[in-house]
């Protein structure tokens, strides 16, 4: 009897050494795999910055930044002489900054009012449709946008491609964004700051106007600046409603260029292969800054 | 810090001895003082009050009793007895909540708060939260004089700077924060947090001031400031305080309500309420035995 209990305690403890080792292997194994695999994910980054950088930046120049589009005929000219190809992009940078401002115009408005909204009647049938309707024009795909927006504006009201076109198609995506982003950092203050204005009787729009936007202001525009890094590199929509220009434009109703139209054009034109890579390394760039600059602003916010 | 902690405790013991002293054997002078108290002018009138937050559930049930001036009033009782909501209901707080109906009266001095606006009655009736809630945003300066920025209404600077610096000397907050009154509040302590929100809601003037918990947040020594600071400002202004502390009340009120499901059980004096309660339900929750 003793002797059995004593054996058994033994095995216990062998069983008990087994299956430490066991944990730990498998600890090792699976924190290898986990290590591995976020390697090849920094690396993907990596590649494809190092791609862009190695092939676009013989191209970046100051011609780059200043002048517009080369036609084909100047670029296989200058390509069959070795030369860099003549001519930027400044078309397309311009056209970009100022879809983006008309549809910023258009969305941030309408995405910060109807995210104050659902952020007031949390409990509401109607906040919570609004909610879901958000999700779903999330996940409308951005065709789909581009080609309503063809049908309301460049059909019917612009009567051609344009500006106001791209933009309002560019809008209706930021808008789910904004408003969602609005609702999530209105979230974030606490309460009592709504008391402590309402205590010193503070009519209520006021305690919307001058407590909870400045207070989430870094939210909200950490929200804003994400969704202008999403829309600027959106291709679709923009070649079913600004089609493209060989010149800078700041007419509303005419067609304009766009960086990532560009990069369109040039990818269907064999002399202009180069300009492909530095106008795509220049829009990485600046999603990434916009991206870097949300997250500063983000982690500044101190409530 | 230590040393300060070190005075202080004994101080604050003292001064709950000396209560307690006084409840056992009191004098003709304290009694006379505390009685002179109770049956001094009122500034609030409460009558038949009856809030509900759903319909058949009243959180606070056909309350009535007036509030004298000049005085600390305490409102004691278990959680969920109706004491916040009815802190809440002298400055009309508690229609933030949804759902909710009022029936009954508060006169503040002779005119009822449910004809008044809002805005002109939590004017004269300001409100300290428990949790310091300073705006975050606004410097310290600002913070003082948020209620006039807020609702737009200009007041020349020198008038500002005065109203800004009294209200800071009334909450003994002026010479900590005298050199960065224009920097954000978020250096602050806890305490002098409560005291700036203290100080905010003194910036208006106002006839009362409500305080919910004002001090479960604090430290002991944040505390004892703030319990001093009511003391002192009950000379200028009628205080009103809901505390989860028995022996706070005991401390500093004059006048206390013992409150319980909803309905007020007993309001008397502070003494009175701790040497010689008349209902049996107070009498256990100031022994401790529930609560």
């Amino acid at each position: 009897m003793n002797l059995t209990t004593i054996l058994s305690q033994k095995a216990n403890a062998n069983d008990l050494a087994d299956s430490f080792i066991g944990r730990k292997i498998k600890d090792r194994v699976f924190l290898g795999v986990v290590i591995l695999f976020s390697l090849l994910t920094i690396s993907m980054v990596l590649l494809i910055i190092g791609t862009l950088v190695f092939k676009g930046h013989h191209q970046i120049n100051w011609a780059f930044f200043t002048q517009t589009a080369p036609n084909t005929f100047d670029a296989m000219m200058a390509k069959s002489s070795g030369q860099l190809i003549p001519g930027g992009i400044v078309n397309g940078i311009t056209g970009s900054l100022y879809l983006v401002l008309i549809a910023s115009i258009i969305a941030i408005p309408f995405g910060v009012l109807i995210g104050i909204y659902v952020y007031e009647n949390q409990q509401s049938k109607y906040a919570s449709f609004l909610r879901d309707t958000a999700d779903v024009l999330q996940g409308v795909p951005s065709i789909v946008i581009g080609l309503i927006a063809y049908l309301w504006v460049v059909v019917h009201v612009t009567h051609g491609y344009s500006v106001l076109a791209g933009s309002v198609a560019l809008a209706i995506m930021m808008l789910p964004l904004i408003m969602r982003s609005t609702e999530e950092s209105l979230k974030m203050i606490p309460d009592t700051l709504k008391e402590a204005a309402m205590a010193l009787g503070t009519p209520y729009y006021k305690v919307i106007w001058r407590v909870l936007i400045p207070t989430s202001f870094s939210g909200l525009m950490t929200g804003i600046l994400l969704a202008i890094s999403r829309i600027l590199g959106e291709t679709a929509p923009l070649m079913l409603t600004t089609l493209g220009n060989p010149e800078i434009t700041w007419n509303i109703t005419k067609p304009i260029s766009a960086v990532p139209l560009l990069i369109w054009q040039f990818y269907n034109d064999p002399n202009m292969v180069d300009l492909i890579w530095s106008s795509t390394l220049f829009l990485m760039g600046f999603v990434l800054i916009l991206n870097l600059l949300s997250k500063w602003i983000a982690a500044k916010r101190k409530i | 810090m230590n040393t300060t902690n070190d005075t202080s405790s004994p101080a604050m013991l003292e001064t709950e001895m000396k209560e307690t002293k006084d409840f056992n054997s009191p004098s003709l002078n304290t009694d006379m003082k505390e009685t002179k108290n109770f049956t001094s002018p009122s500034i609030l009138t409460i009558e038949n009050l009856s809030i509900a937050y759903d319909k058949d559930k009243l959180a606070v049930k056909d309350v009535s009793a007036t509030i004298k001036k000049n005085a600390v009033t305490a409102i004691m009782g278990p959680s969920g007895c109706g004491k916040t909501t009815l802190l809440r209901a002298i400055n009309r707080m508690h229609e933030l909540y949804p759902n909710i109906s009022t029936e009954g009266k508060i006169l503040l001095n002779d005119e009822n708060i449910y004809d008044m606006s809002t805005i002109k009655l939590r004017r004269k009736v300001g409100m300290v939260f428990q949790r310091p809630n300073p705006f975050p945003t606004l410097s310290i300066y600002e913070n003082v004089v948020a209620g006039y920025k807020l609702n737009g209404i200009s007041i020349k600077r020198s008038e500002r700077d005065e109203i800004v610096e009294t209200s800071l000397k009334d909450v003994a907050l002026w010479e900590e924060v005298k050199n960065s009154l224009h920097k954000k509040g978020n250096f602050l302590s806890g305490g002098q947090q409560q005291r700036l929100c203290i100080a905010r809601a003194l910036a208006f003037k106002p006839d009362v001031i409500l305080l919910d918990e004002p001090t479960s947040a604090l430290d002991p020594i944040a505390t004892a400031k703030i319990e001093d600071l009511l003391i002192e400002l009950k000379r200028n202004y009628t205080i009103v305080l809901v505390t989860h502390n028995m022996s706070q009340a005991a401390r500093i009120s004059d006048n206390s309500m013992y409150m319980y499901l909803g309905e007020l059980i007993e309001y008397d004096q502070t003494t009175t309420i701790f040497t010689n309660p008349k209902h049996i339900s107070t009498q256990n929750y100031i022994t401790g035995r529930f609560g």
